[in-house]
């Protein structure tokens, strides 16, 4: 357990003043772990903590995205009304998707998921009015003018990422140690006993899939606005995949793990890729080798029973 | 009416290449339970292996053989291997085949570097058919003939024999079939080699007219899976039906609305898990 707190502390640590030390390449990677933590974190509600996988995560975080980035630029709309949009869609989709996956588990759930993702997929790479196809959209404006903040550069942003982080972790934390919480994590344990304790499974279920589907919207959000263009790469196999070997890798049913598991997704990507152009290569073999090896997850190494 | 009826024929070529992949993810799923990400790299790399032998001796026969053994055992060793470690975690089993997918798509690119090319026709078939108004390139006609043969060997070998009756069985219930001393082991090894095989060599097949390319892999996957999904999980009969609803469904989505291509797999999807949440023939 005392390793556990000092790890916390540490990532605590970076996260809060490593930007003030860091040059922006630095900044640009803290960023892309934090946002992408939000989305492994929402992923993990649903893997982790209900024992729903799902391999079309990224469209909601994809479809957040494109919504911000057809609002920004197309139709030039404000700052809030792209945000709450991007929120809204990626939500809506979920709620949809939602309706269709909630009564299916296991093996099914995977394989539809999967399904779903990528017929949305699909559609962004071939809608090309509006989503400009394989180019996807360029010219979105950097939040902070978007926003009209008085602060301006990579740390600003970082800083801005760090606050919606910390307000999404603790949100989600208080979610799964909820009565509601709880319950996913009966369902998970034996849905057949919680359905004849009186819970209605189903709806919780769907409740779970559109939460975590509303922040992986935020995330989407966030990440639009960093990368400043859109790609239909958001929200392709890969992209899901990716998220489930950053939760699977760094310990489902934790929040925590997720933190970590994107920290080593994202640092290996950028690290790998400056020595070798075989990144998929090595990617192919962390997934095979985080399995064989910790199939539990970073987090749970020690052998605590994930909560 | 010409128009309809070439289209149909192209849904038909598709569906035919459908089957040949689907049949074999259906399978696999059916004996393990095994989501696998990597079945459209076997596609992808029958149709690079029978590149190199056509490279080399010219023979698209020969190429199209070994494509489906040199696949085939590549699937063989990741079945007995890695994937059987897993027998009981369907997550850890994806992320595996998942990892392979990526490795595979990485070793072809450095193997044979990423320029998209075509196989060549087999000779004889490279003309068309003319029946009235209709014209329609033999090969293809070719290639729907032999995904039949293939489905009704499939289907001889499911239905009377002693290795489709243990299939069946453990289809049914892994844990009595190895009671009553099926090696579900073994079986699950085959089955996976021979899925891999087949989506070589549906590989092989679609290579005169769709070819090799970078990503080939991740383009056909998601059809595979909607056929899968629609026809019903572990149902080899699913398969069949499954391509020709996915692959008309598909052609005529591309050439009457070319942007939704796609989404319009939404809809039959969406019907049929509202309707029968195991697919048209999957038991639950």
């Amino acid at each position: 357990m005392a390793v556990r707190s000092w790890v916390i502390v540490a990532l605590a640590l970076v996260l809060a003043v490593g930007p003030l030390v860091l040059d922006s390449y630095w900044i640009g990677l803290l960023t892309q772990i934090v946002i992408l933590a939000i989305l492994a974190m929402s992923l993990d509600i649903l893997l982790g903590y209900t024992g729903l996988p799902s391999l079309g995560h990224a469209a909601f975080f994809g479809a957040a995205a494109y919504a911000v980035a057809v609002l920004s630029t197309t139709y030039r709309a404000d700052f809030w009304t792209s945000v709450v949009a991007g929120i809204a869609v990626g939500t809506a989709l979920a709620a949809a998707f939602g309706l269709i996956v909630s009564h299916v588990r296991d093996v099914y759930f995977l394989m539809i998921t999967l399904a779903l993702g990528m017929v949305l997929w699909g559609l962004s790479y071939r809608w090309i009015p509006v989503t400009g196809g394989d180019n996807g959209i360029s010219g979105i404006p950097s939040l902070e003018a978007h926003a009209g903040l008085p602060v301006a550069g990579p740390a600003a942003f970082y800083y801005v990422t760090l606050i919606v982080f910390v307000l999404c972790g603790a949100l989600m934390r208080v979610l799964v140690r909820s009565p509601f919480g709880l319950t996913l994590r009966g369902i998970r344990e034996n849905e057949a006993r919680m359905r004849s304790l009186g819970f209605n499974t189903w709806l919780h279920c769907y409740l779970s899939f559109v939460i975590a589907g509303a922040f992986a919207s935020v995330a989407g959000v966030m990440w639009a606005y960093y990368n400043g263009f859109v790609s239909p790469t958001y929200l392709d196999l890969t992209a899901s995949s990716e998220l489930f070997l950053m939760v699977t890798l760094g310990g489902p049913a934790t929040l925590v793990g997720p933190l970590l598991g994107a920290g080593a997704i994202v640092l290996l990507k950028n690290v790998m890729s400056a020595y070798t152009a075989r990144w998929l290569l090595i990617l192919g073999i962390v997934y095979i080798v985080a399995i064989l090896a910790a199939p539990k997850g970073i987090w749970n190494l020690g052998g605590r029973r994930s909560g | 009416m010409t128009y309809f009826i070439t289209q149909s024929l192209n849904g038909l070529f598709s569906a035919a290449l459908l089957f040949l992949i689907a049949s074999g993810l259906t399978l696999a799923f059916g004996v393990m339970k095994i989501v696998n990400i990597a079945h459209g790299s076997f596609y992808m790399l029958g149709v690079y292996v029978a590149y190199t032998v056509v490279q080399r001796t010219g023979s698209l026969l020969l190429g199209a053989v070994v494509a489906l053994l040199v696949v085939g055992a590549v699937g063989f060793v990741m079945q007995r291997v890695f994937l059987r470690r897993f027998p009981s975690d369907p997550l850890a089993q994806m992320m595996m085949t998942m990892g392979f997918a990526l490795l595979f798509r990485d070793l072809a690119l450095m193997i044979w570097g990423g320029d998209p090319f075509t196989l060549p026709y087999p000779a004889g078939l490279r003309g068309s058919l003319e029946a009235g108004e209709v014209v329609f390139p033999s090969y293809r006609l070719f290639v729907i003939a032999v995904a039949a043969l293939v489905g009704a060997a499939l289907w001889l070998v499911n239905a009377k024999t002693l290795i489709g009756a243990r299939l069946r069985a453990t289809v049914d219930d892994p844990e009595m079939a190895s009671a009553i001393g099926i090696n579900v082991a073994r079986l699950s090894g085959i089955v996976f080699a021979v899925g891999a095989g087949l989506a070589a060599f549906g590989g092989v097949m679609g290579g005169p007219i769709l070819g090799g390319y970078a990503g080939i892999d991740f383009d056909l996957l998601p059809l595979a899976f909607v056929v899968v999904i629609v026809g019903g999980m572990g149902s080899l009969k699913g398969a069949l039906v499954g391509s020709i609803v996915v692959g008309m469904i598909d052609n005529f989505g591309k050439a009457l609305v070319p942007e939704l291509s796609y989404f319009t797999l939404f809809a039959p999807m969406m019907l049929v898990l509202a309707l029968k949440p195991t697919g048209l023939y999957g038991r639950a």
